[in-house]
């Protein structure tokens, strides 16, 4: 069985802030991470080569510096890592990425079993980019698995959770899973792994890798087919009441404003 | 392709760009600005040059003919004749856009035993009602209700297709739009509609602190996700007059790459957004007493309690009970923030509460912005203050 994660660099905290006077964004080192999500898929992946001997491969699309996260897989077991970078991929939304993504696995020229997704990003938080990459590979997807129960040489039957039920289900294979969070705790590296895969060289793929019918106009801005119109701070409530002052009065003014507000009432004696 | 250029020449590595980029997509590298595959093309660093170095290289790009497209396609989704509370939602904002434009509103019913659903998309003023009512649809499966879906919109045409950002609703809309290679805008806070039918759509911004508003230039349809509890449900209309069509189907179960062996329905569902009152545990009272006054907050006013995202992955909840874009989205008439700092993806999934009384020590924490109650104080001194006047006993909850 060979096993493709797609995997996305992420930063690791919610630093950029707008300064309120000037409207400029301010923002402190940004430190980035593997979206907290993505380990799970990862995770799922390495279970089924722990016990199938699957083949796992993890691919990421992001600036050069992504390379950390696919050494950080390389570290956990995976078998061979990918990273798909080029500055022509850039300003792409859900469609253009999850085309570079889809020619990008064809470049890869394996006939892959299953390709896992983390269920969204703490970035993005859209989780469509996987279901998308499906549609373009032509091949079914199903989100939010819980668990693969069983898999055979062609499907695989998953759990997940819908809107208002849950489903077990049979998805013929090749397919697309995105992962769930609480799939199973995911595993840590031992030290030694870490210092061997911080040698590891990932494989990149750019631009010029990708083959089919007029590329350039499917990724980066010109295959976006979103906008970013402008950006700003999220708005403020002018009108809104602000209290001040020491924790008894403060008790007390919220206490009063309950009871302006209906929440509470005061016994009638 | 569009790209950002930085002239050589004029840049004088200020280093301005570096600073304020919100995708951290510019870099120096000796005596040269470099922008990096991060790039979302906001064009912020355009606009902060000082020099006026930078520019943005524009591509000539095809533009569909915007009139050919009239409607605003709302997805109703439903499941054994259940409708999903969010298309009540989805209906009232589709009206309200579609009236800046003259469009109608057009409600897709995709299922098995649909009656009670199309009824009452008509009463929720939908002007026509599509259906696709076969059992082999009983069940959501992602690639046969696309091929449904599709099949109905590319005949309609419509300008705008809202879909709620439920699970079955992100699992259908990427698939659906890619399909028709257009544009897909999740998780919508807001939506406007401008008199070119344009659909101006604003969202958190992708790992920021600040909001970003899209527009799907090129293409049509313009397909956008909303989570429920965001907009205001459609009013009912007594005497509906929409019109229903009903689509000719012939599926059988080679239709779908998916089997469904079983389906059950999920318990306890939602509780969270159905809360008319909460009290949220922020990271500043994780700690064991600032824990116990939540509960004890809670208990008194008969509010549910949730969590922020930090809590959550301390493992102080669980995801059920956390507010924000990778949680839930409450809309409750009374919600009081506890120690919480309001970074916008939490805010995303509150502030079109009621009423937000925010109490947090810190004077400039972002939660104020948003909050109708901004209370400057110490979680520690002020809930234990509050729950003694509430136990006093001459006082109820409503």
């Amino acid at each position: 069985m060979k096993i493709l994660v797609c995997i996305k660099q992420v930063p690791d905290s919610q630093k950029v802030q707008v300064d309120p006077i000037t409207g400029s964004l301010m923002r402190a080192g940004i430190d980035a991470k593997m979206n907290p999500y993505d380990l799970f898929a990862l995770e799922a992946a390495l279970q089924l080569k722990d016990s199938q001997g699957a083949h796992v491969t993890v691919m990421t699309m992001g600036p050069q510096a992504a390379v950390d996260i696919l050494r950080e897989a390389y570290a956990l077991g995976s078998d061979d890592a990918v990273l798909v970078s080029d500055r022509g991929f850039a300003g792409a939304d859900v469609l253009a990425t999850a085309h570079t993504l889809a020619y990008a696995i064809q470049a890869l020229n394996t006939d892959f079993d299953l390709i896992l997704c983390g269920k969204q990003t703490t970035d993005g938080d859209t989780a469509q980019v996987g279901p998308a990459v499906a549609e373009i590979l032509g091949i079914p997807h199903v989100s939010w698995v819980d668990a693969i129960r069983s898999s055979n040489d062609d499907s695989v039957t998953v759990h997940y959770a819908l809107t208002s039920c849950t489903h077990l289900a049979q998805v013929k294979t090749p397919c697309l899973l995105t992962i769930e969070k609480d799939y199973s705790q995911p595993r840590y590296p031992s030290y030694l792994k870490i210092k061997a895969a911080s040698k590891r060289q990932p494989r990149i793929v750019s631009l010029k890798d990708l083959n089919g019918e007029d590329v350039p106009a499917h990724v980066g801005s010109m295959g976006s087919a979103t906008q970013v119109e402008r950006i700003f701070p999220p708005a403020s409530r002018s009108e809104n009441l602000r209290l001040e002052g020491d924790s008894t009065k403060l008790a007390n003014d919220l206490f009063d404003y309950l009871i302006s507000e209906h929440v509470i009432a005061k016994e009638i004696q | 392709m569009s790209t950002i250029k930085i002239e050589s020449k004029r840049c004088t590595l200020c280093e301005v760009c570096l600073g304020v980029c919100p995708f951290n997509a510019m870099s120096r590298i000796e005596d040269k600005i470099i922008v990096n595959s991060a790039c979302k093309l906001c064009k912020i660093c355009i606009k902060n040059c000082p020099v006026g170095a930078i520019s943005l290289e524009e591509a000539h790009r095809l533009m569909v003919n915007k009139n050919n497209y009239k409607g605003i396609a709302v997805f109703a989704e439903n499941r054994q004749g259940i409708i999903a509370p969010v298309v009540k939602e989805l209906l009232g904002k589709a009206r309200t856009l579609a009236e800046v434009i003259d469009h109608p509103v057009i409600a897709i019913v995709i299922g098995a035993s649909t009656e009670e659903v199309v009824n009452q998309c008509l009463h929720l003023g939908a002007d026509k009602v599509i259906v696709a009512d076969d059992e082999e649809l009983a069940e959501f499966r992602a690639d046969i209700y696309t091929d449904v879906f599709v099949s109905i919109l590319e005949r309609l045409k419509p300008s705008v297709v809202l879909v709620g950002a439920t699970p079955v609703g992100r699992s259908l809309a990427p698939k659906a739009a890619v399909r028709m290679d257009t544009g897909l805008t999740a998780d919508c806070t807001q939506l406007e509609m401008k008199s070119n039918t344009d659909l101006v759509q604003i969202r958190p911004a992708f790992g920021g602190n600040i909001m970003a508003q899209i527009i799907t230039t090129y293409t049509r349809p313009q397909f956008a996700t909303v989570r429920y509890k965001v907009f205001d449900a459609a009013l009912w209309v007594s005497d509906p007059k929409g019109t229903v069509e009903k689509i000719k189907l012939s599926l059988n179960e080679n239709s779908s790459s998916i089997r469904i062996l079983d389906a059950e329905p999920l318990k306890h569902q939602e509780q969270l957004s159905e809360a008319e009152r909460i009290i949220v545990a922020g990271i500043g009272v994780n700690n064991p007493k600032g824990l116990s006054y939540v509960n004890e907050l809670a208990a008194l006013l008969d509010a549910s309690i949730a969590y922020t995202r930090p809590m959550v992955e301390k493992g102080i909840s669980t995801y059920q009970y956390q507010i924000g874009l990778s949680g839930r989205t409450v809309k409750p008439k009374l919600i009081i923030t506890c120690g919480v700092s309001g970074a916008v993806q939490f805010a995303a999934g509150m502030q079109n509460s009621d009423r937000i009384i925010a109490i947090n020590n810190d004077p400039s924490a972002d939660i104020f912005k948003i909050a109708h109650v901004a209370i400057v104080g110490d979680c520690a001194q002020v809930l234990p203050k509050l729950i003694e006047q509430l136990r006093k006993g001459d006082n109820h909850v409503l």
